[in-house]
């Protein structure tokens, strides 16, 4: 039995009807005795990095922050930059739910489950970021507007705390959102489980959810609120953390096409890691007949789409540069081309601009290993995008006594490892123990489209 | 619902819960809803794996008032957000910000956005729960092994025996002729537990009890006060291995932790040995002759000018005469305790040579403070040359005039 489980992803699914396939085909997954020994081996690593998380955390509390290569003029470093790069990619999950959602997108059913779940571990990861940046991590509750022995509220006039409001809202929406569409499903897994253990537990989840029409009545009503509730938080909450740099005057930062640019940028990163995890997800799982390739060259699509406009927010940057007349605008952004950090401009630009335009050829827009190079090339040149804005325009500010070149240390990169380590270990906990794909969801849309009535 | 009638009626077989119907389509369950509601029912229900089109029609479910609800709760978290924001940095804890307003509806928008959306999403969730009656642990319907297939592929109806329409056989008939490939009864589920048991009750009440500490804490820390010093977590930002100025060093014998100069040494530039430069004085006495060193010249005038509109001007005005913003300023505010700055043009600072107003601007006088660290001393001699011509400009005969100069103003009077 344990052997043939291994393998009863590649055999065909149980069940007389094709709803009842599709039900065996995706819970299969988390019901199976042993995943596939390519799980075992992504999660040993995943849980390795995580250490390395807990490992350089405990070492910045126990030293401080100058473990990182923080230094003045550039005060915000790989900190900020992992915070906004994961808040970023945190976009793509209540996009594909809630936006396709509404514009009636049938495709976003096969992955609108794994990007959602993608979404809260991501902005888990991005959490951690600003609360550890902060110096003084016994005191990030000062964030909140908790009553203290101070008498002292919060700031609310401040974008970054702005910022705390946004990016919790996003999370707790996000979870609400997720856990929404999960309940059916739940009730599935309990509905199917062997063993008390699971029973109990997807059954104290599902909390009784038995699929009476009158509670899908109320359910669908919920969904389509929460999901019309969730697009203009989406769109709210990148503004948001581009006002952090928008509302400074430092050059660089002081532009007013902030807002829609991260936005764009947000969900260009989003989608490609949302195809980074489904290209291997679906192999391991045997997901190809729900995962489908159409579905992978839509999400490609829109990849190609909001890559043009983070390009053109590029060139609109420059254009304003020379355009508003400011020469310490367009100091900045000759210094950025061409400056110390020239570098990682063009990275960005390789990564974000040039690669994706592959995508204009069915060939590569279909290929999983071109989707795989390119998708894998957009994180890496979004990581560097926020890197870029954050780092060049600090470290040529107004005073060129203070200018200064940031290098990062150790700490640095092995904090940016393990929040990937933690990234890692919650999505393939999710893709072992919860439906990947949206069941309930799927097979409403296979009766609607093949004749249920 | 009613648990304890349930109790005392364990001793027989099980009382009839209603009748399940099973279908195999989604078009089937409709066909078979719309039966069992024509047929007058009251107390029934559908079940499917997923929402099925159309269903709502077929049995009569009216809309819900979720989003009613639901805007309620966005109302509130917005009316929250902008009252709370508007209380805690206009009223409660007012903070300056650049001299911005205490309360501006814009720098407020995104977080009562936030909140709007917080409390909306909140309310959908936890009002869906709570109009579905959810969570419910235990159903009639758990005990049927076929029925959990509602959850997979199957489809069904529930006529329940609480509804005045029920009659077995009646509607086992009229189920059966609905379409249903199967029909079973459904005993009452007698033995699951429908109270929360009294252990995970405690521990609920403890918990809630508990939580309510950190807030009487912090409550109690507002109204009192304490002389203990701040409890630190990691104190080496407080208590850094570093010597400060103005601190106690028991290395050195004066036990300073600031050391002086050393005797008979000068730092770089400092030397200062040109009496006349440095101090105004020649010979012990107030020069009345610029040094050597400041040329009188045009240049040395517009220098003069420039920095004595930057240093001089804010209390002794353009001119001189002792009316500039800071005295205007202090003389509308009429504190009483204001020492008029001087009138520089007048006959008895003329009079004084300019090696002592040299001294003046370099050290001070009554409540002017000395400029000498902030002015090198070139710049103040040039100061001190303009002040001359300042002056000079007051107190002007018409023989100080040119030719030119005196014939233009005979003819412009």
């Amino acid at each position: 039995m344990a052997a043939a489980d291994y393998e009863s992803w590649y055999q065909p699914p149980k069940g007389d009807s094709e709803i009842a396939k599709l039900t065996d085909v995706v819970l299969r997954v988390a019901e199976a005795k042993r995943p596939p020994i390519g799980w075992y081996v992504a999660f040993t690593l995943a849980v390795g990095m995580l250490g390395i998380l807990g490992i350089s955390i405990a070492w910045l509390f126990w030293t401080g922050i100058g473990v990182w290569g923080n230094m003045h003029p550039v005060v915000w470093a790989w900190d900020i930059t992992n915070f906004v790069f994961w808040v970023g990619i945190g976009h793509a999950g209540t996009l594909i739910s809630a936006i396709l959602f509404l514009l009636r997108q049938p495709w976003r059913t096969a992955i609108n489950r794994a990007a959602e779940a993608m979404t809260i571990f991501a902005v888990m990861c991005a959490l951690i970021f600003p609360g550890i940046h902060i110096g003084r991590p016994w005191l990030p509750y000062w964030m909140l507007p908790i009553p203290n022995q101070m008498n002292m509220w919060p700031q609310f006039r401040s974008p970054l705390d702005w910022d705390v409001f946004a990016v919790s809202t996003y999370f707790t929406v996000s979870l609400l959102f997720w856990y929404v569409g999960l309940i059916p499903d739940l009730a599935s897994l309990r509905d199917r489980a062997t063993t008390t253990i699971r029973r109990f537990v997807y059954g104290a989840f599902a909390m009784g959810w038995r699929g009476s029409s009158r509670q899908w009545h109320r359910y669908e009503r919920a969904y389509l609120i929460l999901a019309a509730l969730s697009t203009p938080l989406v769109l709210s909450v990148h503004s948001v953390v581009s006002f952090d740099f928008a509302t400074a005057q430092l050059p660089g930062w002081h532009t007013t096409i902030f807002p829609p640019y991260f936005v764009a940028g947000a969900i260009f990163s989003g989608f490609a890691m949302v195809v980074t995890l489904l290209v291997p997800a679906r192999q391991f799982f045997g997901l190809k007949g729900v995962i489908e390739m159409r579905h992978l060259e839509a999400m490609n699509k829109v990849i190609l789409a909001t890559g043009t406009m983070v390009g053109y927010a590029y060139a609109m940057e420059f254009f304003i540069a020379w355009y508003g007349g400011s020469p310490y605008e367009g100091f900045i952004f000759f210094n950025r081309a061409f400056g110390p950090y020239a570098w990682a401009y063009w990275t960005m630009v390789s990564c974000n601009v040039i690669f994706p335009q592959l995508y204009w050829f069915k060939g590569v827009r279909t290929s999983l290993v071109g989707m795989m190079i390119i998708n894998v090339l957009v994180n890496v040149g979004m990581w560097f995008e926020r890197f870029v804005i954050i780092a060049t325009s600090l470290h040529r500010d107004f005073v060129p006594s203070s200018w200064g070149y940031y290098i990062p240390t150790k700490w640095d990169f092995l904090t940016l490892t393990g929040s990937f380590g933690l990234f890692f270990t919650l999505f393939l906990l999710f893709c072992r123990y919860l439906p990947m794909v949206a069941v309930a969801e799927v097979k409403a849309q296979h009766a609607h489209t093949h004749g249920g009535h | 619902m009613s648990e304890a009638p349930k109790k005392t009626k364990h001793t027989g077989p099980a009382p009839l819960h209603g009748l399940l119907a099973e279908y195999e389509t989604p078009n089937a369950l409709i066909h078979g809803a719309e039966k069992v509601r024509n047929a007058g029912f009251r107390d029934w229900d559908t079940f499917s794996p997923f929402p099925v089109h159309g269903i709502d029609g077929a049995m009569g479910i009216k809309a819900t008032i979720l989003p009613w609800l639901i805007l309620g709760g966005g109302m509130t978290g917005f009316t929250l957000a902008l009252g709370f924001q508007w209380w805690a940095n206009g009223v409660d804890y007012p903070f300056l910000i650049s001299g911005k307003p205490y309360w501006s509806v814009p720098a407020n928008i995104p977080i009562t956005f936030e909140l709007t959306v917080l409390f909306a999403a909140l309310t959908a969730v936890f009002g869906m729960l709570a109009l579905n009656k959810l969570p419910q642990p235990a159903h009639p319907l758990d005990l049927r092994d076929r029925f959990s297939r509602a959850t997979d592929d199957r489809f069904y109806v529930l006529v329940q025996a609480s509804d005045p329409a029920f009659d077995e056989r009646d509607t086992r008939a009229l189920l059966e002729q609905s379409g249903a490939v199967f029909v079973e009864e459904v005993p009452e589920d007698a033995a699951s537990e429908s109270e929360l048991p009294r252990g995970i009750l405690y521990v609920l009440l403890i918990i809630a009890a508990a939580s309510t500490i950190p807030f009487a804490m912090a409550a109690y820390a507002r109204e009192s006060k304490t002389t203990k010093t701040r409890f630190d977590i990691i104190p080496d930002m407080d208590f850094q291995q570093k010597f400060k100025g103005q601190r106690m060093n028991t290395f050195f014998a004066d036990k300073r932790a600031d050391r002086p100069e050393l005797e008979g040494t000068v730092a770089v530039g400092e030397l200062h040995d040109d009496d006349h430069l440095y101090a105004g004085k020649v010979n012990g006495s107030f020069a009345r002759t610029f040094p050597a060193a400041i040329k009188i010249d045009e240049a040395t005038m517009n220098r003069g000018r420039e920095r004595f509109g930057i240093y001089c001007t804010p209390c002794h005005g353009q001119v001189g005469e002792g009316d500039g913003m800071v005295h205007q300023r202090a003389t509308s505010l009429a504190e009483g305790t204001w020492v008029p700055p001087s009138n520089i043009t007048e006959e008895r600072v003329r009079l004084i040579p300019v090696g002592e107003l040299f001294n003046t601007v370099t050290n001070g006088v009554r409540n002017m403070p000395g400029y000498g660290h902030q002015i090198p001393a070139e710049d103040r001699w040039a100061i001190i040359l303009y002040v001359r011509a300042l002056q000079k400009s007051r107190a002007a005969e018409l023989k100080d005039l040119s030719e030119q100069e005196r014939e233009s103003l005979i003819r412009g009077g």
